[in-house]
């Protein structure tokens, strides 16, 4: 009754694809209240409501893109006061040296440099999304074909209950698979 | 079916109301008005829209590719003709004096600057406001901005006179001592503003471009071909659980571009603002820079992607409505630029500073009234002829009128940096600016790398977004 974490390893899965979101969002929603494991859904483009009906927690990134600001923030702060008040202050028109107005372009901007950067760095990584990644793509799943991966590995997983629910949402065809990656 | 339903699950009646209820509550969906025009004509299906953007740069490209690459390659190389003379000779082969400092580069590098705003604010604003017309649009939008801005950056680099040291703008730890740059320069946050710009659009532009890179992997034929998406894409495999994730950091990426889109042609403004020099001197700048770089942005976008739709034949994907859409926001933001307009000139008397007013009249009869007027007529008269429907939907009046609007942005940037500086606080040292070869040589070389680099990104890259155009491809029509 929950999605699984990526680095778990999955002995048998059962795929099965369809050809439109919603009898994919159906059979989603519908495997996981009775009782299937689903490992994943692969869709052409984000399906929105995919995550309820997988049952998939809302990501934690926005707060990752928060704590990645307030960090940016802080350098900002800290190499602006510490270059311009401490190690070398320099009269400029008789400013003082710590004006805090005029520091805060420079904060504003690297807020946003270190949210952005960090954030879409946990984003591939915690994807495992790197340029040599070695991971199951299923055929025509970027084009036009949408794909329900179920885990079989488990006591509870009937066959029969599980091709009945992929009928009656057409599927249009089923693999299966040793090993998910 | 209930015995059905009851039979797989073996549940009670209960048990199996509670799951359908849970089931119609998440597969429930947005019922679209159906009073909308559909955002993509000819109902496509979902590989069609693969096929159509795919075979842009799978297909070789076709004659009148090649003769626009031919055109921006020969004003490219007469832009790097130019800028080679800048460096061997120095900042003298330019037409600047002692009185006109600033000229053409500051204009070039504002100007584009400026374009490079509609694509942020395609992808960024409007997608935090959900308009789906978008989609269609935002992937060539952003490339432009990217593009728009590496030519900006050419310019200030090239005007430090000796380029090869523009690492000294960069607070960094060197062996002259404690010497740090100084942090209360507007040419400074400059810095800071657009390399950040620069970084936030491009990984925000690949974010966007890995999905649509993994479709051209599966899709490519050739070895080099196969191995160049494969290293790009990532390993994608349009699984669920990245979708979720991509979409938040996305979502982030656009909440933060947001502010960017104000804040970048704010701080551009505050290089002029934060002086002395009247006619420059001025608290509307900020606002009236960033409407000022989304007008022309917008014009520029419509003007790249009118030819593009024609000869890439993607009429279905941007239709009418969507320059249609671009027209409306050229006219809201030209509109703007034009109460500036009047402002600054209502200021400008209002001040009762002789030398502000001495400045507005100079711009308006001055030797480069000619100029002021091209700028005023361009941006703020012309484009009210959007209010017509007429100009709107018929594309050779689009494009032109486009293309004005972007000889007036140009030209407003001039007026601004020119006409303040030419005559200052002492009559003695009143001087005209006249460009060189040089000048108009950068200019029009950055011309030819604003147009290079936009043909090979549509030879590389999809130039429409082949998964955000999925997700809206049954709008308004289920």
């Amino acid at each position: 009754m929950r999605a699984t974490e990526p680095g778990e390893k999955t002995v048998r899965y059962a795929a099965a694809f369809f050809d439109n979101e919603n009898d994919l969002m159906g059979i989603a929603a519908e495997a996981r209240l009775r009782g299937f494991v689903i490992q994943d859904v692969f869709t052409p483009y984000p399906i929105h409501g995919m995550d309820r009906a997988v049952g998939l927690k809302r990501s934690r990134l926005g707060w990752i893109a928060f704590i990645a600001g307030a960090l940016g923030l802080i350098s900002a702060i800290l190499l602006q006061v510490w270059t311009s008040a401490y190690d070398w202050p320099l009269n400029v028109g008789g400013k003082p040296f710590n004006s805090f107005p005029l520091f805060v372009p420079v904060m504003f901007e690297l807020t946003v440099l270190f949210s952005g950067l960090i954030s879409i760095g946990v984003l591939f990584m915690l994807n495992r999304l790197w340029i040599f990644s070695k991971k199951q793509i299923f055929e025509r799943v970027t084009d036009d074909r949408f794909v329900l991966v179920l885990r079989q590995e488990d006591a509870s997983f009937d066959a029969e209950k599980a091709a009945r629910l992929f009928t009656k949402y057409h599927a249009i065809n089923v693999m299966e698979g040793d090993r998910f990656v | 079916m209930a015995a059905v339903l009851k039979d797989i699950g073996r549940q009670t009646s209960d048990e199996e109301d509670r799951v359908r209820t849970e089931i119609d509550k998440i597969t429930a969906h947005t019922v679209y008005s159906r009073l909308r025009e559909p955002l993509i004509d000819d109902n496509k299906s979902y590989s069609d829209v693969t096929g159509d953007i795919c075979a842009l740069f799978e297909r070789s490209p076709g004659t009148g590719w090649w003769i626009l690459f031919g055109i921006s390659v020969t004003l490219l190389t007469i832009g790097v003709v130019a800028a080679i003379n800048t460096v061997t000779v120095g900042i003298g082969t330019w037409g600047l004096n002692k009185t006109v400092g600033w000229a053409f580069g500051i204009t070039n590098f504002v100007f584009w600057i400026g374009i490079g705003h509609a694509g942020t604010f395609i992808s960024a604003i409007l997608y935090l406001f959900a308009q789906k017309w978008r989609t269609s649009i935002n992937r060539s939008a952003e490339a432009m901005t990217l593009i728009a801005v590496m030519c900006a950056g050419v310019f200030p680099i090239l005007h430090m006179g000796r380029p090869w040291l523009f690492y000294w703008i960069m607070p960094y730890p060197n062996t002259r001592g404690s010497l740090w740059v100084n942090f209360r320069s507007p040419l400074l946050w400059d810095f800071f503003a657009i390399s950040t710009y620069f970084t936030i659009s491009l990984v925000f532009w690949y974010l966007g471009l890995v999905p649509d890179l993994a479709t051209a992997r599966d899709r490519a034929k050739g070895k080099l071909r196969k191995t160049f998406y494969t290293i790009l894409s990532l390993g994608w495999n349009g699984s669920n659980r990245t979708w979720s994730r991509y979409e938040t950091v996305y979502g982030v990426l656009a909440a933060l571009a947001t502010p960017l889109v104000l804040s970048v042609h704010s701080i551009v403004s505050f290089d002029f603002a934060t002086s002395l020099v009247p006619g420059w001197h001025s608290t509307i700048f900020p606002p009236y820079f960033v409407a000022g770089a989304v007008f022309s942005g917008f014009a520029m976008v419509t003007t790249l992607l009118i030819p593009v739709r024609k000869v890439m034949r993607l009429e279905a994907y941007i239709t009418i409505q969507h320059l249609d859409n671009m027209c409306k926001i050229t006219l809201l933001t030209g509109s703007i630029v034009g109460l500036s307009y009047l402002t600054e000139l209502f200021t400008g008397f209002y001040s009762g500073n002789p030398n502000e007013i001495a400045v507005i009249v100079n711009r308006m009869l001055g030797p480069y009234a000619w100029a002021y007027w091209v700028m005023f007529s361009c941006n703020a008269l012309i484009p009210q002829l959007f209010w017509l429907k007429a100009f709107r939907t018929r594309i050779p009046l689009i494009l032109m009128l486009c293309i004005l609007v972007n000889v007036g942005m140009w030209f407003e940037r001039f007026v601004i940096i020119v006409t303040s500086l030419h005559r200052d606080y002492l009559p003695s040292s009143w001087a005209m600016f006249i460009p060189t070869l040089t000048d108009v040589g950068l200019l029009v070389g950055s011309f030819g790398l604003f147009f290079t680099a936009f043909l090979i990104f549509l030879r590389l890259f999809p130039a429409i977004s082949i998964n955000e155009v999925k997700g809206v491809l049954h709008y308004a029509r289920d």
